[in-house]
């Protein structure tokens, strides 16, 4: 029952953008320069702001199964941008796919005009992962770890030095920076992995479920750090089963189900009077209450 | 309630057959060669009828002793329990405990180790097809000695539960199952020469046994044979009481484990040790030999290849103080170069999906390679060296030094360049991260296999001049050839070092999604 005055849906076929991100697509195999300068507003005259992340008509399948079926997005440079969506709704297949981790059968997926798919060492640059469900180099401790993750992307060592020690701090890690990160619990396992995204002060982050299995307290600090990101020119999205959290937090919103996008825009506009989660339960259905499970209540 | 439990582990068995036909393949194998050892054995103990009755008594006492001791012992150390009904799992179904004991008590004989020792200790019917009565107890008591050994593996496993899911605990005893593993030749000469020099005394050991709860259910064969209905029925009530023992153990010890569950916490450890990583070189490849260095120390899949390593001399060393030739010990420099070359054909499995960071931060392949291979060549070029000269110290021919050099550091150069190409490109079957390196593999074991005879083929036309050379001076006796491979060996394995680093990285670089998609595979 999906009412179509929100449908934002197949947005985007055609670039929006005047920047021509196949003008320089340089052949695999050699590094292309590396880009030091951020590709700012080359060749856009008086054009908005490229988008920090574009994803354009990503599609998937595995087997049978259509897992993402042509997802397009506009995550605007500055913006705080939430995914919400049922469990296997491509969330995660979609976010991996425009991180360069999972290759998509039709589309692409730009970080600040920077084509994943064609300049992935570039565009990997500009941008730090939280992936969800992967194992991290265990055998480390919390603070190798994210000592490797920065020196993975060569930075200079005593550069990392510092940053690290501010991440365990900010973080509430310093305790067990020590600690190999097998023996870490769910929640810290979550937030040293988040600490290897920031490292290296990437321009996007894209954060597959950053709250799970995060306590309150280390929930709280995170958002302040990624609040704090945002507000000095960062750009995030996230992916979340939470829509309160989503609401009070990001300022854009995609609902994705079925591995399409049913609705996208700021979450004033998406949620349209209605609480998120209201709306979300609306556009994904399947919201039917108290339909038989009578005898639940005979005991 | 049984029934359901049986049903369920039967069930659970067949869908590990399912995820793919080319696990299929690779379980096949195994169940073959499994089938193998087992007709032997039971072959063997078949002949044994025809053997004299107090041999075919010791035989299969201190024979089923040691089995009882195996699954006491092994599912402890090797940490390969079957886990599959994890009686944790049923603890919020209510199954009364009486059913649930013995559901899961027959369930361990559906299942490949189970299985093989019931029908092994039933192979000891046919020992004891000599009379009626002697054959109907073989039955009994095999019947007793194979839930014995189920039963006591689960009493085992229960108690440690606890100390076994602790991590430190499981690195440690799975690298200590090595140590005996390496001992094996020396270990197996002295039980030969001990059986040699007292074999008398076995059958005295056997009848002793027989009167404990290792060797009572494997001795009621031999005692009705020769007569001895009392001795007989003592060791009946001997094993039937072990196992309501056994049963009563792990009853209370089930109990308690179930409302208490193990704790995990550890102790923390403030930072500001960076170990390795402040002293190597702080650039990506520096890093990645950084990390791969600390693994090899700290991660008992690698310390498992690093420990076999020292099994290399003593083998060869004591072959040739059997044989007194030690010849054999020249070629222990370029095997030890070949084994721990390859090792790190499987480094990017090992890794299983922490891959992800490195293709997130977008290494460049060459980077990557690069540091795998120079972490293993840090480790590699001291034992082999040590290797490849040590020998000439007993066998004295030192004429042979240069070629062997030669082949040696040709051999590790090359099969590092070779496994960094290989593991750039073939996802390998290896133990999960954290479980034992004993465990046997998830994924596909037939590709592995094929990939590993492949790569064999390639190294070995890879290794053709350094082999030709060692040859030549093999026929011709003079050391001019050795001199040649000292110069050839090096310089050819630095330029196919150098092509597999390369080439390796280029393909990891086009290939890394599809690469992590196949290590999300097994997770």
């Amino acid at each position: 029952m999906t009412e179509p005055r929100h449908e934002t849906t197949p947005m985007s076929a055609p670039p929006q953008f005047p920047v021509p991100p196949q003008g320089d697509v340089p052949a695999q195999g050699g590094t292309p320069p590396r880009a030091a300068a951020p590709l700012g507003h080359q060749g856009a005259p008086g054009d908005a702001p490229l988008a920090a992340l574009s994803i354009r008509g990503l599609a998937k399948r595995f087997g049978d199964k259509i897992a993402v079926d042509g997802v397009s997005l506009e995550v605007p440079a500055g913006s705080f941008y939430g995914m919400v969506g049922p469990n296997g709704a491509g969330k995660t297949t979609t976010l991996s796919m425009a991180t360069g981790l999972l290759r998509p059968d039709f589309g692409t997926a730009l970080i600040h005009g920077v084509d994943v798919w064609a300049r992935p060492l570039e565009a990997k640059k500009l941008m730090g992962v939280l992936p969800d469900g992967v194992r991290l180099f265990d055998r480390l401790t919390g603070e190798q770890l994210v000592t490797y993750s920065g020196l993975l992307r060569g930075m200079d060592r005593d550069v990392v030095a510092s940053r690290v020690s501010e991440l365990l701090a900010a973080l509430d890690l310093e305790a067990d920076a020590g600690s190999l990160v097998v023996d870490y619990s769910a929640g810290m396992t979550k937030k040293i992995a988040l600490a290897s995204a920031l490292i290296h002060a990437p321009r996007l982050l894209v954060l597959d479920e950053p709250f799970e299995s995060v306590d309150p307290v280390s929930a709280a600090n995170i958002r302040g750090i990624l609040e704090g990101y945002v507000s000095s020119g960062g750009s995030v999205i996230v992916s979340s089963h939470v829509m309160d959290l989503v609401q009070r937090m990001c300022s854009h919103v995609a609902v994705v189900a079925g591995g399409r996008v049913l609705a996208a825009g700021s979450v004033d506009e998406v949620r349209n009077g209605s609480t998120l989660e209201e709306r979300f339960v609306q556009l994904v259905g399947g919201g039917h209450r108290t339909e038989g499970l009578e005898w639940l209540r005979t005991f | 309630m049984v029934a359901h439990l049986l049903g369920l582990k039967w069930r659970l068995l067949l869908n590990g057959f399912k995820r793919s036909p080319w696990q299929l393949v690779g379980m096949a194998l195994g169940l073959l060669y499994a089938l193998g050892v087992l007709s032997l054995l039971i072959g063997g103990l078949v002949a044994l009828r025809w053997a004299d009755a107090e041999l075919a008594h010791t035989v299969v006492v201190l024979g089923g002793a040691a089995t009882v001791l195996g699954w006491a012992i092994i599912p402890l150390v090797a940490s390969a329990a079957d886990m599959t009904l994890d009686p944790a799992r049923f603890t919020t179904f209510a199954i009364p405990p009486r059913q649930l004991l013995t559901g899961l008590a027959l369930a361990g004989f559906i299942g490949i180790p189970g299985l093989a020792t019931l029908l092994a200790a039933l192979g000891t019917v046919g020992t004891w097809w000599r009379s009626v009565p002697a054959a109907s107890g073989a039955l009994l008591g095999a019947i007793l000695g194979a839930l014995t050994c189920v039963v006591l593996s689960k009493v085992v496993t229960t108690a440690t539960a606890g100390l076994a899911s602790s991590r430190r605990f499981k690195d440690v005893s799975s690298i200590i199952v090595f140590i005996p593993l390496v001992l094996l030749g020396p270990i197996m000469v002295g039980i030969v020469d001990g059986v040699r020099g007292s074999a008398d005394y076995l059958p005295v050991l056997a009848r002793t046994l027989s009167w404990t709860p290792l060797g009572a259910p494997w001795s009621l064969g031999g005692d009705l044979e020769s007569g001895n209905a009392g001795a007989a029925g003592l060791k009946v009530l001997i094993s039937a009481a072990t196992i309501a023992g056994l049963l009563l153990c792990w009853h209370v010890l089930l109990q308690r484990a179930l409302v208490t569950p193990p704790y995990s916490g550890g102790s923390s450890k403030k930072g500001g040790k960076l170990g390795l990583f402040g002293l190597l070189p702080g650039t990506p490849a520096g890093a990645v030999a950084t990390r791969a260095l600390i693994y090899w120390m700290k991660d008992p899949r690698y310390a498992a290849s690093l420990v076999i390593v020292p099994l290399f001399p003593v083998l060869f060393f004591f072959s040739g103080s059997q044989s007194g030739s030690y010849g054999l010990l020249m070629i222990l420099g370029p095997l030890t170069a070949f084994v721990m070359a390859w090792s790190i054909c499987a480094d990017v499995s090992y890794d299983n999906t922490a891959f992800a960071l490195h293709l997130a931060a977008g290494v460049r392949g060459i980077d990557d390679r690069l540091g795998r291979a120079l972490a293993c060549l840090a480790i590699s070029l001291p034992v082999v060296l040590v290797f490849t000269v040590g020998p000439l110290f007993v066998t004295g021919d030192w004429q042979w030094l240069p070629n062997l050099l030669g082949l040696s550091i040709g051999t590790l150069l090359t099969g590092l360049g070779l496994s960094s190409v290989i593991s750039a490109r073939y996802n390998i079957a290896v133990p999960l991260p954290g479980d034992s390196p004993f465990k046997k593999p998830p994924g596909n074991v037939a590709q592995t296999l094929a990939v590993q005879a492949v790569g064999m083929g390639v190294l070995a036309l890879l290794l053709i001049p350094e082999l030709a050379l060692v040859a030549v001076q093999a026929f011709s006796g003079g050391p001019g050839a050795g001199w040649i491979n000292l110069v050839v060996g090096p310089l050819l394995g630095v330029i196919l070092f150098v092509v597999g680093v390369r080439l390796g990285g280029k393909w990891l670089e086009a290939r890394g999604p599809e690469m992590f998609a196949q290590l999300s595979v097994n997770r």
